[in-house]
C-alpha cells in the first residue's frame, strides 16, 4: 500500500522536488485520490439531478426532505463506522448497539429525558469500549470481536425486552421526542444532527492529532507504533465513537416513533452502513478516506432506494437488486480507477 | 532456576496445546457436561438429530474455511433455493433440478472469484454486494413467495440414514474429506495457502494467484448451493427470504472456532467441521435447559471471543 501519497494534504507539492516524471507520477495520483475521495459527491450531484429531470415526483422538496431524514438515521452510524474503517478495522455491531438504545432510551423514559437519553448513550458506549480495548488489547480481529458484539448484544436486546415480547412506548410528551420530531427551516432535526455529527467528524479526523492517528494506524499499525502515537488508545476510542454514533442514531429513531419498536430493529444496519462508507471512497484497508464521502454515500444510498420506488415502482426484492448491483458497479469502478494511477496494491 | 524453565516451557507448551486443539477439548467438555446434566441425552436420537441438524453450517463452513471471508453463501443458499424450486415446479426431474441448483451457486460463486481477482475489491466488499443483490434474485426467481415443494426425495435427503447416520451427515463428512484432500494433497492446495498468506509474494513468486482465487469462490458457492439444496429439502419449501439467513455469520463463526485463520495461511478442515458441531451442540444444550434465545446468542458471543483469544498467536506481534 502506498498510502502516505494519498494522504498528505498537497501531495503533488511535496513530490514536485524529485523532477518531472515523478510529480506527473504523484499528480495522477492526487487525481485518483481526488476522484476517490470526491467520486461519490459527483456521483450523487449527477443522479439527483437526473433523477429530479426524469422522475417529477422525486424532486419534489417533500420528497427530498424525506429522503434526508431517512437517510440521517444510518448517516450517524456510518459517520462513526468511517473512523472504525479508517483505523483499519471494521465494527459488525452497530446494528445491535443501534437496537440496545433504542430499545433503553424508550424503557427509561418513565424517569425523564435525561436519564433516558442518558442510559441509552452510556449502554452504546460500554459496547463500543468493551470491544475496543478487547481488539486493541488482546490484538484480536475487529471482524471476529464485533461478530460477537452483533450477536452478543442482539441477544441482551432480546433479554431486556422479555425475548421481543415487550415493546417499550413512551407514555406521554418527552423533552427528547423533539430531537426526533422537531424541525428547523421544514428540515426534521434528525438530518441537522446528522450533518453536526460529520461536521465534528471531519473537524476530528482531519483537524485534531487523534484524526492524525486514526489515520497513522489504518495506514500502518506498526510504523504508528514505532512514531510513539497512542495505537492501543486511538483503536480502542474509535469503536467507542462507533457505539456512541449508534446509540445517538437509536435514540432519534426513539425520539421520532415515541418508541414501540421490535427488538430486531438495526437489523443489517452495519451492512447499510459499511457500504456507505464504502461508496464514499473509504478504503476497508485503513489509513485513507472521508467524511465528506462518507455523508455522499449514505445520501446516494437513499437517493437510489427512493427513485427505485418512485421512478419504476419495482418491488422490494428487485429494489434489493438492483442496490446490491450498484454497490458492486460502484466498488468495481474504484478497484479498477484506483489501480489504473497506482494508489492500491493487492 | 531450572524447574522455573521446567515451568515456563510447560505453560507455553500448554498455551500452544490449547491453541492447537482448544475447539475439541471444549466439544468433549459440553458432550461429559450433556452427559451428566440432560437428561436422555446419550441416546442414538440425539446425535442422529444432531447430526441431521449440523450438515449446512458444515458445508458451508467448509467453502468459507478455504477462501475466507464469503458474507454471499447465505444468499447463494437462497438463490439455490429458487432455482431448484423454480425446476422442480417446471417438471424438470429431481436430479437435474438438484445439478441446476448447484450449478446456480457454482456460478455466483465465480462471479464473486472474478470480482476479488480481477477488480482486486477486498473480498468482504464485494461479497457484500452479492449478499444483498443475491437474495433479492432468489426473491424474483421465485416471484417472492414462499414455494412449497411436493418431493419424494426430499423425504430421503430429510431422514435417510446409512447404518444409523443420516445420508446429509455423510454427504458432508464426504465433502470434508474432499476438500481436505485439495486443501493438504494438491498444488491447488499450496497455492490457496500461500496465497492467504501473501497474496503479493505469491504474485511475485509467479503463482496462478487469479485462477486459484476464482477457483475457491467457485468452491465457496457450489458448497453453499449444496447446503441450500439440503435446507430446501428439509423445509419441503422453497423460502428464499429465509433459507440461508445469516448463515453467513453461524459458518463464519464455525470456521473461527474451529481454528482457521480468517487473514488465510491456516487452514483446519477437522476444527471447522467440530467447531460447527460444537455450535449446535450448545445450541441444543441451551434450549435443553430451557435457556432463551436471547441467552443463547450472549453465550455464543462469549464462545467466540474465548476461542479467537485462545488461538491468538504467542507472540503479540500483529
Amino acid at each position: 500500500m502506498t498510502a502516505p501519497a494519498t494522504k498528505q494534504q498537497k501531495p503533488v507539492a511535496v513530490a514536485a522536488d524529485h523532477g518531472g516524471r515523478e510529480a506527473a507520477r504523484a499528480r495522477a495520483r492526487a487525481l485518483t485520490s481526488l476522484i476517490s475521495r470526491n467520486g461519490a459527491v459527483a456521483v450523487l450531484i449527477l443522479v439527483v439531478v437526473l433523477g429530479a429531470l426524469i422522475v417529477p415526483s422525486f424532486g419534489k422538496p417533500d420528497n427530498l426532505r424525506n429522503v434526508a431524514l431517512a437517510a440521517s438515521f444510518i448517516g450517524i452510524i456510518a459517520a462513526g463506522m468511517t473512523f472504525v474503517i479508517i483505523c483499519g478495522g471494521i465494527d459488525l455491531s452497530v446494528g445491535s448497539t443501534y437496537a440496545l438504545a433504542t430499545i433503553i432510551s424508550a424503557m427509561y423514559a418513565p424517569r425523564g429525558s435525561f436519564i433516558a437519553v442518558l442510559y441509552a448513550m452510556l449502554a452504546a458506549g460500554l459496547v463500543g469500549l468493551v470491544q475496543g480495548l478487547i481488539i486493541a488489547r488482546w490484538r484480536l480481529p475487529a471482524f471476529i470481536v464485533t461478530l460477537a458484539g452483533l450477536t452478543g448484544v442482539r441477544g441482551l436486546v432480546y433479554y431486556i425486552t422479555n425475548e421481543g415480547n415487550d415493546h417499550p412506548k413512551i407514555e406521554g410528551r418527552l423533552a427528547f421526542e423533539a430531537l426526533g420530531t422537531g424541525s428547523l427551516a421544514t428540515i426534521g432535526t434528525p438530518v441537522w444532527i446528522m450533518l453536526l455529527v460529520f461536521a465534528i467528524g471531519w473537524w476530528a479526523l482531519n483537524r485534531t492529532p487523534f484524526g492524525q492517528s486514526v489515520q497513522a494506524v489504518g495506514g500502518n499499525q506498526d510504523a504508528a507504533e514505532l512514531m510513539g502515537l497512542p495505537v492501543k488508545r486511538t483503536q480502542t476510542i474509535v469503536y467507542v465513537v462507533s457505539g456512541l454514533c449508534a446509540g445517538l442514531s437509536g435514540i432519534l429513531t426513539t425520539a421520532l416513533s415515541g418508541g414501540g419498536q421490535e427488538a430486531r430493529i438495526g437489523d443489517a444496519y452495519e451492512l447499510s452502513a459499511i457500504a456507505a462508507v464504502v461508496i464514499g471512497g473509504t478504503l476497508l484497508s485503513g489509513g485513507v478516506g472521508s467524511m465528506v464521502g462518507t455523508l455522499a454515500g449514505v445520501l446516494l444510498l437513499f437517493v437510489i432506494q427512493n427513485l427505485i420506488v418512485q421512478g419504476a415502482n419495482l418491488n422490494s426484492y428487485v429494489q434489493q437488486v438492483v442496490s446490491g448491483g450498484f454497490l458492486l458497479v460502484v466498488v468495481i469502478l474504484q478497484a479498477v480507477l484506483s489501480r489504473r494511477t497506482g494508489t492500491s496494491e493487492t | 532456576m531450572t524447574t522455573l524453565a521446567a515451568n515456563f516451557r510447560d505453560r507455553t507448551a500448554v498455551a500452544a496445546w490449547t491453541r492447537e486443539h482448544g475447539v475439541y477439548v471444549a466439544l468433549v467438555l459440553l458432550i461429559v457436561y450433556n452427559a451428566i446434566a440432560t437428561p436422555n441425552f446419550v441416546t442414538v436420537d440425539t446425535v442422529q438429530l444432531l447430526f441431521s441438524q449440523v450438515p449446512p453450517v458444515i458445508i458451508v463452513a467448509l467453502g468459507i474455511g478455504t477462501g475466507g471471508v464469503d458474507l454471499s453463501v447465505g444468499s447463494i443458499m437462497a438463490i439455490a433455493s429458487a432455482v431448484l424450486a423454480k425446476f422442480v415446479v417446471g417438471g424438470t426431474p429431481i436430479g437435474v433440478a438438484m445439478l441446476a441448483a448447484v450449478a446456480a451457486g457454482l456460478l455466483v460463486g465465480v462471479f464473486n472469484g472474478l470480482v476479488v481477482a480481477f477488480a482486486r475489491v477486498q473480498p468482504i466488499v464485494a461479497t457484500l454486494g452479492v449478499l444483498v443483490a443475491g437474495r433479492g434474485i432468489a426473491l424474483v426467481i421465485t416471484g417472492g413467495a414462499l414455494v412449497e415443494l411436493f418431493v419424494p426425495f426430499f423425504k430421503t435427503i430429510r431422514l435417510g440414514k446409512f447404518i444409523g447416520v443420516p445420508y446429509v451427515m455423510i454427504v458432508a463428512a464426504l465433502l470434508a474429506v474432499a476438500v481436505a484432500f485439495l486443501v493438504r494433497r494438491t498444488a491447488f492446495g499450496y497455492r490457496l495457502l500461500a496465497i492467504g498468506g501473501n497474496r503479493r509474494a505469491s504474485v511475485l513468486a509467479g503463482l496462478p494467484v487469479r485462477r486459484t482465487l476464482i477457483v475457491v469462490y467457485a468452491i465457496s458457492g457450489t458448497l453453499a448451493a449444496v447446503a441450500g439444496v439440503i435446507a430446501t429439502a428439509r423445509l419441503r419449501a422453497s423460502d428464499p427470504s429465509y433459507i440461508g439467513l445469516l448463515m453467513e455469520l453461524s459458518a463464519i463463526t464455525a470456521v473461527v472456532v474451529g481454528g482457521t485463520s480468517l487473514n488465510g495461511g491456516r487452514v483446519r478442515i477437522l476444527g471447522t467441521v467440530t467447531g460447527a458441531i460444537l455450535l449446535q451442540l450448545l445450541e441444543s444444550t441451551l434450549v435443553s435447559h430451557n435457556a432463551p434465545d436471547s441467552v443463547a446468542r450472549m453465550v455464543e458471543a462469549v464462545i467466540i471471543i474465548a476461542a479467537v483469544y485462545v488461538q491468538r498467536p504467542a507472540r503479540s506481534s500483529r
